[in-house]
């Protein structure tokens, strides 16, 4: 085994939405910061969009599923005992990579369901702490959209909104004919020109990379500005496990590199940024004598808490062209059914995420498997009747933190390397279920007012599993939590978890703006706490 | 290079038998269409990118077409499916639409990345025959005061001391 055991002051285990912001943060402190990444740099000339053949390559090397894409650098993660399967992306820039860039901020009653609606926990911290790291962000990320929105306290826009389109329009009318809110999304993609990259050109294709530059992935946005401060990120290097000393401390990580040498670099801080399902996996893997069931799991809640956003989709075909496959994804939102409402029959809500259009492979797809397109004669009159002309929204809805819900490690199934795989075991709540019911109703009836002629729906989307959190909590109590308030673990005072696992609840909304706001928290604490920071 | 051009012999994932039955198959879900001039896909060129693209599944594939293959026979007096004429072809395609397993599911995904990607279908349905970067596409800006309803009504989140 290849050894350095001349130790780096910070080792960060993911170069994803959070491992980048916190090695952005980190830099001025001048201190050796090194990331370790399983995957690659992605080369954006590379994507789908720039070749002909675009859409199709989500089903393969593009495709959000690691177990459908099968790179050398995924791992693959069973997911037969879950409604949703994982989804996510590995390599520099990690799951923003292919993430549609919807990009809202959780809102100040997020932080406090417990207190105001009796389920789950509070944060740790609250919206007005996030606050000054959520406005940072935006200024890294470059974060389109447009103030005023009343669904949320004031915030700036740092570039102008996406443009509404056809799809926008329609579905705005609809939204107005209820009575009901609707505003442009919260974008991290570049409406204008924005620190080196170019606006965007609305390819359509922001779900398997943005060639264009304009979507905010963090291999453009943070990492450059970090590597030029001194950060060091080495590629294709895969972490098996934590190792920690007789003092409880962690002294380093054991990895692959890319030709599956095992290594093992030495680290005073060692981060945590694989987010809800790979930091269990890695933590659980960290088997000691010290730490028989993992890695700062002396309260076994490591990997439970397990929260998706089970997702609704909610379409419907018009008889006019709509965007159809042209320009962001991106376009509206709707946080009508965001709050609490007693009248209703579940607790929390949900944001809709209004998707644009779809392209000419996905209109068939999902057409001839919903019945909409026929097999055979009359095949190209209906397509012809669907292409372009269907547009809706997703349901994002709240999933609430239950024990059962659990990344385990996987007595069998290993990855290239040997590392045992992530295993998923996920029931949807009663409370989703209705959630996700109500939701499909009031989506239609806004499709409806629209004037849409047809509405197609499908609760849960099997494959939605894009959201990834809370399988270590963060709390002030080291009984029912994984780390404190600052993101570091109650059991290892130089390990910090900075990704979406240490969420206490998940929210109604996209959580990468969340992330990478809490991932900058942390790393300021990290830097006022310099000389204290294991005490 | 697109896989409509780079078929190999060795690229193969299927016998011989197997092809056909996915040939006929295939022709029989999208046939071609003389109203709007676009082939079938059964069309060679679109074939062969159907038979590249169905390696990582080859295994559910050929599984899928024997199973078929012995269905037709057992109701068509030992006839296999590639071999039926085409109006007993249609009904059982229009049978098995209604019963979706995974091989079906992956099929007609198969199908549909390949035949929507191929040049004349393209052309057929009014879309340039080039790739969405760089050039991009316009997407109109809208109106911008439809959202004047929502700004009169004012607030919408809970507020919260935190």
């Amino acid at each position: 085994m290849a050894e350095s055991n001349d130790p780096v002051d910070v080792l960060i285990i993911g170069a994803g939405a959070s491992g980048a912001a916190l090695a952005w943060t980190l830099a001025e402190t001048r201190m050796r910061i090194v990331c370790l990444e399983q995957g690659d740099w992605l080369n954006p000339a590379e994507y789908p969009s720039a070749s002909k053949d675009w859409e199709s390559r989500q089903y393969s090397d593009f495709s959000i599923s690691p177990n459908q894409r099968k790179r050398v650098t995924d791992y693959p993660v069973n997911d037969q005992d879950s409604p949703i399967a994982v989804a996510n992306f590995n390599g520099v820039g990690g799951s923003t990579i292919l993430y549609a860039g919807h990009y809202p901020r959780f809102h100040p009653s997020d932080f406090r369901v417990k207190t105001l609606d009796g389920v789950a926990d509070d944060w740790p911290l609250g919206y007005n702490d996030l606050e000054p790291y959520y406005a940072e962000n935006d200024k890294m990320m470059g974060v389109s959209g447009l103030a005023g929105d009343p669904a949320y306290p004031p915030k700036p826009a740092v570039m102008p909104p996406l443009p509404l389109g056809k799809s926008g329009q329609v579905l705005g009318k609809g939204f107005n004919a209820m009575g009901w809110h609707w505003w442009p999304s919260d974008s991290a993609i570049a409406s204008a020109a924005y620190d080196g990259r170019d606006k965007c050109a609305n390819l359509g294709a922001c779900t398997i990379g943005c060639a264009q530059g304009a979507k905010a992935s963090s291999d453009i946005t943070y990492w450059p500005h970090a590597i030029r401060a001194g950060v060091e990120v080495w590629t294709r290097c895969r972490v098996r496990e934590i190792t920690v000393n007789e003092n409880d401390m962690a002294s380093g990580v054991t990895y692959y590199d890319g030709d599956g040498n095992e290594r093992f670099q030495a680290a005073e801080v060692v981060v945590l940024a694989c987010n809800g399902v790979g930091t269990p996996r890695i933590l659980l893997n960290s088997v000691s004598q010290r730490f028989p069931n993992g890695l700062a799991n002396r309260n076994g809640l490591v990997g439970k808490n397990l929260m998706f956003h089970p997702y609704a989709a909610i379409h419907g075909v018009f008889d006019k062209p709509l965007d159809g496959y042209m320009g962001p994804g991106n376009c509206i939102w709707s946080q009508q059914f965001y709050e609490t409402d007693r009248s209703r029959d579940f607790v929390r809500g949900f944001t809709y995420e209004i998707t644009r259009g779809r392209g000419p492979v996905a209109t068939a797809v999902t057409g001839m498997l919903s019945g909409r397109i026929p097999w055979g004669e009359g095949h190209h009159e209906k397509y012809r009747e669907l292409f372009n002309r269907i547009t809706g929204m997703v349901a994002i809805c709240e999933d609430l933190p239950e024990l059962h819900n659990t990344v385990t490690l996987d007595p069998k199934l290993t990855d290239s390397d040997g590392i045992p795989a992530p295993k998923i075991s996920y029931k949807l709540s009663d409370n989703s279920r209705r959630m996700l019911d109500y939701a499909i109703d009031r989506g239609t009836e806004i499709l409806e007012a629209a004037g849409a002629t047809d509405v197609l729906t499908q609760a849960p989307i099997g494959v939605g599993g894009w959201h990834l959190m809370g399988t270590a909590r963060m709390g002030t109590d080291p009984e029912k939590s994984v780390v404190n308030e600052w993101g570091r673990s109650h059991d290892v005072r130089n390990l910090f978890i900075v990704d979406g696992s240490i969420f206490v609840t998940s929210a109604g909304v996209n959580p990468t703006r969340t992330i990478q706001a809490l991932s900058l928290y942390i790393g300021d604490t990290i830097k006022k706490r310099l000389t204290t920071l294991f005490d | 290079m697109s896989n409509q051009e780079t078929l190999l012999a060795s690229d193969l994932p299927l016998s011989e038998p197997q092809r056909e039955i996915l040939r006929a198959l295939v022709g029989s879900i999208i046939p071609a269409s003389k109203d709007y001039d676009t082939p079938g896909a059964n069309d060679p060129l679109i074939f062969k990118d159907i038979l590249v693209t169905v390696h990582p599944d080859a295994d559910i594939v050929a599984s899928g077409l024997e199973d078929i293959n012995q269905q037709s026979m057992r109701n068509h007096n030992g006839v296999g499916f590639a071999d039926l004429i085409a109006s007993d072809q249609r009904v059982m395609v229009e049978k098995l639409s209604q019963a979706l397993n995974p091989f079906l599911r992956t099929l007609v995904r198969i199908i549909a990345q390949c035949y929507y990607r191929d040049d004349r279908v393209m052309k057929a349905l009014g879309m340039e025959l080039r790739p969405p970067f760089p050039e991009g596409f316009t997407v109109e800006e809208g109106d911008w005061t439809l959202l004047e309803p929502v700004r009169r009504r004012g607030k919408l989140y809970r507020e919260v001391d935190v």
